[in-house]
Order: structure tokens, then C-alpha cells, then sequence
């Protein structure tokens, strides 16, 4: 079935489709839609699990936590703000294994205050040992959340997932996507079974206070993730089979034949695309690769598809005051020892409009300080 | 398992380079029977509240406020105090209409 929706939709049919069971929640701009639409179609009889109206995200996800220890499916969703409220309760959900999805409609911090989209909520919970999707269209939000579940809740990883899509960009953007049957979703996502849970009629304790052994489980965290990896791509694999929309942990958009790279995560990546398209127009041989996955992190992959390349443009869409782009750091240590030119563009902070023209000055400017090897800049895309 | 990574660390005295994945052994649980029944969770008392049961009026009111339930009642309808459990809070001295619940300090014997 192919529907007109926004993100916030998308998402919410992700959560129906995948049989979520408990959904805390609380509202919060630009991710509310997606709450409403649950809690009308709960009213509606459409959506059978439980809706649970609490009274913080700090609360939201200290249920999330209970309820997926019990055993059953659960999702959340949140925004800027409130995600940061549940900071605290992202590293109990991770050490305690708890395969919990919930989407992430990204938004600039405060203060000032502003709505508009902005990664800096998202990577800000980097280390909390979730893994760590960013969506570009709608069309992959309820792929992606879907492909998350299944990732999740496997043996082998058994850590949560953020799913992230773009503030306003995408939660409010309307555009065609494919609704995948309930019945093909079923095939592909089963009923989740918990390795253990907590029932009264066998007590246990979830995340005992230990001392010698924290850092025996704070590894297993991280062997987790390496399976992560792995699983990522075969399942990825898999819904292709299925579903016939192909994923990748990073995406290579006319790299074959590239010189220079702009590598991008997000809903702005789609403007970016199309930059990368005019510039080529010019007789420039550019070409972009998008993130997918960014925890755990696709360390071979992106060196694979960037070492091809004499520059390297990283677009971020946040800041660290003080230390640059968040992404633009990891690329340039991954890139370690390859004598490359990389820059750092810091654009579309709080949602600043960065229309196509900028990209393909973007582009430009990479081309230029590639040639002439001046090393590597940092520049404010503003205005 | 972890005897296992152990071997690992003394054999390579740097460290380990892989991480060996122990499935449920790395969600940090234990299972046990409870066991609250069986602690003494009254012991940090500063204010011990004691009834005076002759001028009790058997009107409920301190066992309807109890916050740990530690309140009971005997075979004439006056409330006893299970002092395993009382934390001393003092909420029902204060709710009881005919002030018979007296505070008394705890003091280390």
C-alpha cells in the first residue's frame, strides 16, 4: 500500500506494524504527531498494545526500561529536550540489555530556544550504547524502525536502537511511502523472545551492583556491538530479499569514478545529492556518501569507500563548541595516516536553510583547497 | 567464562584484543528468592512511636495512614506497631484524633 504521510506517521506505522506492546510516552515538538496518531488509533481500536501517558522523559523511558524487562516489545519516541532528560536511563537500558527501539525526531538544543532540526540531541547520547540509525526519507524511517526490532532483539547484540529522522524536514514533510503488509512484517519480525525476564514466579534482580565485574559487562556491551555490525548487514540483506529496498550501513551516491567527497547523515543529505549531481554538470567529479549507521560504527566500510578519494568535505549538522564537528572528528581519525584533505562544514544549525547553491559552493570550495593542499579548515556555512 | 578470559590476560599480559561474546552471562542478573520478608528494615528509627492503648478509640485512622503497612490490630480491635518494619516516620502520632501515639527517642542499649 503507498500512502502520502509525514515522518511522524511513517514512524507510528512503524510501531503498529512491528505488534509494539507498550508504548510510554510524552509529547514533545516536532515529534507529537507520532504520539497522536498511536493514541488515535489506540482509541480507534487499530493499535492493541498498551499506551502509557506518564509524567516526564525521564519516566517515559524508566517504563520503557521496566517493560521491555518483562519481556514484551517496546517503543518510544522522543525529541531535543526530552531526549536529554532520558540520557540518565539510556546507559541502564543498555547495560541491562535491553533491546528497546525508539525514534529520535532530532531538534536544536536550548537555549535558544528553536524547533527546527539540529543532530546535536542525538549524538550527544553517542556513547550511551545505543546503536544509532539516521533516516533520510520517510520511506526509510519505516524500514529502518522495522529493521531495528529485528536487529535488537537478536541473541547475539540484545542492546537498544535510536532510530533518527529529522525534525520538521522529515516529521513534517509529507511524501509517498510504501506500507509494507502486516503479514509480510510478521514473517520478517516475530514475536520477540526475551533471553531472560523478570516474573514473579521466578524472582530475579536486572542490573545487580557489582564491583569487580562492571567491566566484564561493560565489554560485553561491546562485543555486542561488533555482532551488531554483522547482523546489521545480513538483515539489511534480508529485508532487500523481502521487501526489494536495498540498505547499507553507509550509502555511496557517484562514487565510482569520485575525486572528492562530501560525506553527509540525515534528511539534508537529499539537498546534498542533488548538489552533487549540478556540480557534476560543471565537470566536477564528486561524489557523497551518507552514514546510515552510526553506532556501531562502519569503520572498514567508510575507509573503504573514502580512500579513493583526494578530499573529503564532512557536513555537519551540529557543533561541539570548542572541538569542531562531532562526525568530521571520527572521519578525520578514520583517515588517519591517508595524507587526504579533509574540511569540516558546519551547516544547518537549529534548521538553517542550506538551499542546493551552497552545497555546490560547498563542493567548490572543497575542489579548490584540494588542488592547492592547503590543509585542513573548518567553515561556518552561514548566510 | 570469565576464568576463561582471565587465562587469556595472563597469558598476553598486555590485555585481550577480542572480546569473547557470553550471550546471557553478560546481562548483569541474579535470580533470587525474595528475601525482604527476612530483613530487620526498622532499625533506623530516630523517633519510636508507642500507643497508649487506654486511650486508644480504636478509630483506624493511624493504620489507614501507615505508609509501610506496619500497623495490625489485636483481638480487641487496638492497633500493634510491627517495629521490624516501622520507620518511624511518625505519620500516624500525627493523624491520631486522640494524640495517644506518644514519640518516644531510640537510644542505643
Amino acid at each position: 500500500m503507498k500512502k502520502i504521510m509525514d515522518g511522524n506517521e511513517a514512524g507510528a506505522w512503524a510501531a503498529k506494524l512491528a505488534n509494539v506492546q507498550v508504548i510510554p510516552n510524552f509529547p514533545v515538538t516536532p515529534q507529537t504527531e507520532l504520539i497522536e496518531t498511536l493514541a488515535k488509533w489506540k482509541v480507534d481500536g487499530k493499535f492493541k498494545g498498551d499506551f502509557l501517558d506518564v509524567e516526564s522523559e525521564h519516566s517515559v523511558m524508566s517504563a520503557a526500561v521496566a517493560s521491555e524487562a518483562t519481556g514484551v516489545r517496546t517503543f518510544t519516541a522522543s525529541s531535543s529536550q526530552g531526549l536529554l532528560l532520558m540520557h540518565e536511563v539510556f546507559y541502564i537500558a543498555s547495560g541491562m540489555r535491553l533491546p528497546i527501539v525508539m525514534i529520535n525526531v532530532s531538534r536544536g538544543l536550548s537555549a535558544p530556544i528553536t524547533l527546527w532540526s539540529d543532530h546535536n540531541d542525538i549524538l550527544d547520547q553517542r556513547d550511551t550504547g545505543w546503536m544509532m540509525f539516521f533516516t533520510e526519507n520517510n520511506q526509510e524511517v519505516i524500514d529502518l524502525t522495522l529493521q531495528a526490532f529485528k536487529i535488537a532483539e537478536n541473541h547475539k547484540v540484545l542492546l537498544p536502537c535510536f532510530v533518527n529522522l529529522d525534525g520538521f524536514i522529515l516529521s513534517y514533510t509529507r511524501e509517498p511511502v510504501k506500507i509494507p503488509t502486516q503479514k509480510a512484517v510478521d514473517k520478517f519480525l516475530p514475536k520477540y523472545k526475551p533471553v531472560t525476564y523478570l516474573d514473579p514466579k521466578k524472582p530475579m534482580n536486572l542490573g545487580i551492583p557489582v564491583m569487580e565485574g562492571y567491566m566484564k559487562f561493560r565489554l560485553q556491551q561491546e562485543a555486542a556491538m561488533e555482532n551488531a555490525l554483522g547482523l546489521i548487514k545480513k538483515t539489511f540483506k534480508e529485508w532487500e530479499k523481502k521487501f526489494g529496498r536495498k540498505y547499507d550501513v553507509i550509502e555511496r551516491f557517484m562514487m565510482d569514478d569520485a575525486v572528492i567527497a562530501l560525506v553527509s547523515v540525515g534528511a539534508m543529505t537529499s539537498t546534498a545529492k542533488a548538489a552533487v549531481l549540478e556540480a557534476r554538470k560543471k565537470g566536477i567529479k564528486v561524489g557523497l556518501v551518507k552514514i546510515v549507521v552510526y553506532r556501531p560504527f562502519p569503520f572498514k566500510e567508510l575507509e573503504d569507500a573514502l580512500n579513493d578519494v583526494v578530499g573529503i568535505g564532512v557536513c555537519d549538522q551540529n557543533i561541539a563548541p570548542g572541538y569542531g564537528g562531532i562526525i568530521y572528528h571520527d572521519v578525520r581519525s578514520l583517515m588517519y595516516g591517508y595524507k587526504r584533505t579533509i574540511n569540516n562544514y558546519i551547516l544547518g544549525l537549529g534548521g538553517k536553510s542550506v538551499p542546493k547553491e551552497k552545497y555546490v559552493e560547498i563542493i567548490e570550495d572543497l575542489l579548490e583547497s584540494t588542488t592547492k593542499v592547503e590543509g585542513d579548515k573548518v567553515m561556518y556555512i552561514f548566510d | 567464562m570469565v576464568k576463561k578470559i582471565v587465562k587469556k590476560i595472563k597469558k598476553k599480559s598486555v590485555g585481550i584484543e577480542k572480546i569473547e561474546y557470553l550471550g546471557k552471562e553478560g546481562i548483569p542478573y541474579v535470580e533470587a528468592k525474595g528475601n525482604s520478608l527476612e530483613r530487620d528494615v526498622g532499625s533506623w528509627r530516630v523517633f519510636k512511636p508507642v500507643i497508649d492503648k487506654s486511650k486508644c478509640i480504636k478509630c483506624r485512622r493511624c493504620w489507614i495512614s501507615c505508609p509501610e503497612s506496619a500497623i495490625t490490630f489485636d483481638k480487641d480491635g487496638k492497633p500493634i506497631i510491627d517495629y521490624s518494619i516501622c520507620k518511624g516516620c511518625l505519620v500516624c502520632a500525627e493523624n491520631c484524633p486522640v494524640k495517644c501515639i506518644k514519640k518516644v527517642r531510640e537510644t542505643h542499649e
